[in-house]
């Protein structure tokens, strides 16, 4: 065989290779979506689950996901923010820095199942709150963190220098520089990858398995009283999840629509985490359009 | 915008009086604690304290997970060899309980490196495609198409695997479909995006040079991805290797849905298997908490630690061979 | 070109001879050492600056001019692994001790860069952002300053009009007059102009440079330069620098005609650099 073949040949296998991968995509997205779509109406997306009947909707575990998600988003933002800020500006070289960076990979590559698993020790067992909106919350941070830190840091780092200079030069603290200067430069870049980091943390189950729970209680949507154990609001009641429905009603459900059910659940969640990704590329193209107009 | 989202972050604004030159220098331009310490020393602390929240987490994770994990040697008496050696897994034999893990160490491990054998080729070709063969439009169409797969949550690609791919193995290829195959499948195809996207960055950061010199040579394409650039960029296309093998070992619940869940050591591809992550995924709920089974599932989930452990150590090293 | 400057100083020998009178210094540099690292880039300097005129640093590129500038208001703080040794005495206070609250001197010592760099915020926004953190407060008080500075700055006529526009509006001229115009609403009693109108258009070049002018009325103003027309043509005393030393230092007119220095007279004839 001459090195033209196999040239021809290569090039062949490396089409063929890009077909299957872009097929693999077009049949997934097509299977979720036709399965999923003639299952998703108001009644499937504002009823409530059932046990055992045909007929049950996911109003809860929509619910619960955004809400979950939500409260993730409030406690991991200011903490990845402040580790983005603390790598991008304070930290100096040397031991303490790298220690830090070691440790923000770590997080990064935790399994999920082991952080439901430290979170079940931690957030369900030690604090003895069971499973709860807010364990499953610290979970899902801890899942999460290293993402908006990295994110931060980068966009820091990505403000020109010289508006930080202008800054300083003024007699601005270094501080107040940060706030009132680095941040705002860097807050689109910082919202893209939170928008994005939002879709992972929203298909995430293994970390909540054991930390928010397989079961809701009875909400009544009227109570908006958070300390109320009926309230959906209340941060201290088990939550499951859309994703973790999707997984228990086909591992462990006893209902006889199970497949209506995922389908209509998984189309939802992956339209949901679609909506983040376009959300999040719309707002970066925005911002790009936005700063090279001005420039 | 930014101040309503940070709300922390205001109460920290410093308060300065308006510099007079009326008053000495000394008291104008020395530090003083008034003004010094006021809103820069709280700015800091707050950042290091988010710093020291993140070291904290990862040191109470490794310490939390390490002494639960150990526990069962410890305190119950399993003996570490049966653990890691023993096929036997019967922990709820009153008379003779059997706490044999390595069905589920040989099933990660296996389920791990199938699907990085199917996921290293087709990821590194992708690369390839999209940076070699069509640089202009393959890159546009494969890389929207590669940040989807990664959008797709891992219940779904199990959903999925249950739903369609279990049945068609069993119908078409044999065996229950719950199987080694299906579980290699699904992660392969969830791994595939990391690989890929690696793949990429470290093919299209070789330097041009290298492609001009093999052609300048009279190398077809093919020598040159073979021989020029695969060789170049090989370090890279390990880790990137590496990394999907690292979420492939973690991922629990997508392979719980497809791989059959049996507690012996699979025979061939098509027989079910059991994995550390979905024998904990299963147990973990069914179990009393701080039984000698449910401390078994905690040393499962310290290997799983230290596996990650191992991989970050594997990809440091990588990256230092990298560089040189 | 080398007769253009020489008529233009002869014109000015007159006014002067009269100013060269001794005037009260405002910075006293005493063997100021600048490291980065182990390299050292200013080699023991001293000089004595001027009040209310203006200083031109002169020297090749990497000479220490920059870094010297940038030490005066501890701008090189941001550096890691810069260094500085010796004195720099202002207002009976060595600038580069420890004890320096680096954010109150940078309020009397402003600095303005080469490349202009607003905020990416409106004209208003880039005057005030400082003000408020310096604690004025009051929306009256603070039209006022930023309508006196705009003044200052020779951009009032441009920009009244527009104040709530985005800075990044005006063109490259107008940007680096507006961060004058920022700086001086601080009330700065020192300047340093890092290369103020290099990254300018000629027609730019020529108002900062008239702004300059008048603005050594109240201001002491420290600028480095690689323009030695631009020296030559707004500076009173000019210090030509060449590997981290001072090889001359001295009123500009005798710098330009008659420098001391082999070295200096090369350079400014444009020999090297």
């Amino acid at each position: 065989m001459n090195s033209k073949t196999a040239d021809r040949i290569a090039t062949g296998v490396f089409i063929a290779i890009a077909i299957i991968i872009i097929s693999i995509l077009v049949g997934l997205f097509s299977y979720i979506l036709v399965n999923g779509l003639k299952h998703i109406s108001l009644d499937f997306l504002t009823t409530p689950s059932s046990n055992v009947r045909a007929g049950g909707g996911i109003r809860d575990q929509l619910f619960n996901s955004f809400y979950i998600l939500f409260i993730t988003m409030l406690i991991a933002l200011p903490l990845g923010i402040g580790g983005g800020i603390y790598m991008a500006e304070y930290a100096k070289p040397g031991k303490i820095t790298d220690i830090v960076r070691s440790c923000i990979e770590v997080l990064a590559s935790l399994p999920s199942i082991v952080i439901g698993m430290f979170g079940l020790l931690m957030f369900v067992n030690l604090t003895g709150w069971g499973y709860t909106i807010l364990g499953g919350a610290l979970a899902l941070t801890v899942f999460n963190l290293p993402v908006i830190v990295r994110v931060s840091e980068d966009a820091i780092r990505a403000v020109p220098s010289d508006l930080k200079e202008a800054s300083l030069a003024l007699g601005i603290t270094k501080w107040h520089t940060i706030k009132t200067v680095l941040l705002p430069s860097a807050f689109p870049t910082i919202l893209t990858g939170a928008i994005l980091a939002a879709g992972r943390v929203f298909g995430e189950a293994a970390a909540l398995l054991f930390t928010a729970g397989l079961s809701t209680p009875r909400l009544d949507y009227a109570n908006w009283n958070p300390f109320s154990s009926q309230s959906p609001l209340n941060i201290f009641r088990p939550a499951e999840t859309l994703a973790v429905h999707i997984w228990s009603v086909n591992t462990q459900g006893l209902i006889p629509d199970v497949e209506d059910v995922s389908n209509g659940s998984a189309a939802v969640l992956v339209l949901s985490v679609l909506v983040f990704n376009l959300l999040a590329r719309w707002i970066g193209s925005m911002i790009h359009k936005k700063v090279t107009a001005s420039k | 915008m930014h101040q309503c989202i940070y709300p922390i972050m205001t109460y920290f604004r410093g308060v300065w009086c308006i510099m007079e030159k009326l008053v000495p220098a000394k008291d104008r331009l020395l530090k003083s604690n008034k003004n010094w310490l006021d809103g820069e020393l709280r700015g800091k602390i707050l950042v290091i304290l988010c710093a020291v929240i993140m070291i904290s987490a990862t040191i109470s994770i490794t310490i939390f997970l390490g002494t639960k994990g150990l526990q069962s040697f410890i305190k119950n008496g399993v003996s570490l060899i049966e653990f890691i050696t023993s096929t036997q897994w019967n922990p709820t034999n009153q008379a003779k309980p059997e706490y044999g893990a390595l069905p589920f160490i040989f099933g990660s491990f296996a389920v791990t490196f199938l699907a990085a054998i199917v996921a290293a080729p087709l990821g590194i070709g992708g690369a390839i495609f999209m940076t070699e063969i069509a640089p202009s439009w393959g890159k546009k169409i494969l890389q929207p198409v590669i940040e989807l797969l990664v959008g797709i949550p891992s219940v779904v690609y199990g959903f999925i695997g249950l739903t369609v791919l279990v049945p068609f193995i069993r119908e078409q290829v044999g065996g229950l479909g719950f199987s080694l195959l299906s579980g290699t499948i699904v992660l392969s195809i969830m791994i595939l995006p990391t690989v890929t996207t690696i793949a990429t960055d470290a093919m299209s950061s070789l330097s041009k040079n290298l492609r001009e010199g093999s052609y300048a040579l009279g190398a077809t394409r093919w020598q040159t991805i073979r021989k020029v650039l695969i060789p170049a960029a090989l370090p890279t296309l390990l880790t990137a290797i590496v990394l999907g093998m690292a979420r492939a070992f973690g991922e629990a619940l997508a392979v719980q849905m497809v791989i059959g869940n049996v507690r012996d050591i699979p025979t061939s591809i098509l027989d079910a298997s059991a994995t550390l992550t979905t024998i904990i995924t299963l147990n973990m709920g069914h179990t009393t908490y701080g039984s000698v089974e449910n401390n078994t599932l905690w040393s499962m989930g310290l290997i799983l630690l230290i596996m990650s452990f191992a991989f970050i150590l594997l990809i440091r090293y990588l990256s230092s061979r990298r560089k040189m | 070109m080398v007769t253009a400057f020489m008529e233009k100083t002869t014109e000015n020998q007159a006014v002067q001879s009269s100013s060269q009178s001794h005037k009260e210094s405002i910075l006293k540099v005493n063997n100021l050492e600048i490291f980065y690292g182990e390299k050292r880039a200013v080699n023991g300097i001293s000089m004595d600056i001027e009040k209310k005129s203006i200083t031109a640093l002169i020297g090749p590129s990497g000479c220490g001019k920059s870094t010297f500038l940038r030490s005066i208001n501890r701008m090189n703080d941001l550096i890691p692994g810069a260094r500085a040794e010796g004195e720099i005495i202002y207002e009976d206070l060595n600038i580069l001790s420890e004890q320096i609250n680096v954010v109150a001197l940078r309020k009397e010592i402003g600095m303005v860069f080469q490349k202009p760099n607003p905020f990416p915020k409106s004209i208003y926004e880039n005057i005030t952002h400082a003000l408020k953190f310096a604690g004025i407060k009051k929306k009256s008080k603070l039209d006022e300053i930023v309508e006196e500075s705009l003044k200052k700055a020779a951009l009032w006529e441009e920009v009244k009009d527009r104040l709530h526009k985005s800075a990044l509006s005006l063109s490259g001229g107008q940007q680096q007059r507006l961060c004058i115009a920022r700086t001086i609403a601080m009330k700065p009693t020192v300047m340093l102009l890092d290369e103020p109108s290099s990254a300018l258009d000629p027609i730019s070049n020529a108002k900062v440079e008239d702004l300059i002018v008048d603005l050594k009325q109240e201001y002491s103003i420290i600028i480095v330069t690689h323009n030695m027309q631009q020296a030559s043509r707004i500076s009173d005393k000019t210090a030509f620098f060449l590997s981290g030393d001072i090889i001359e230092y001295d009123y500009t007119e005798k710098i330009f005609t008659n420098p001391a220095v082999k070295k200096t007279e090369e350079y400014i004839s444009g020999r090297f650099g």
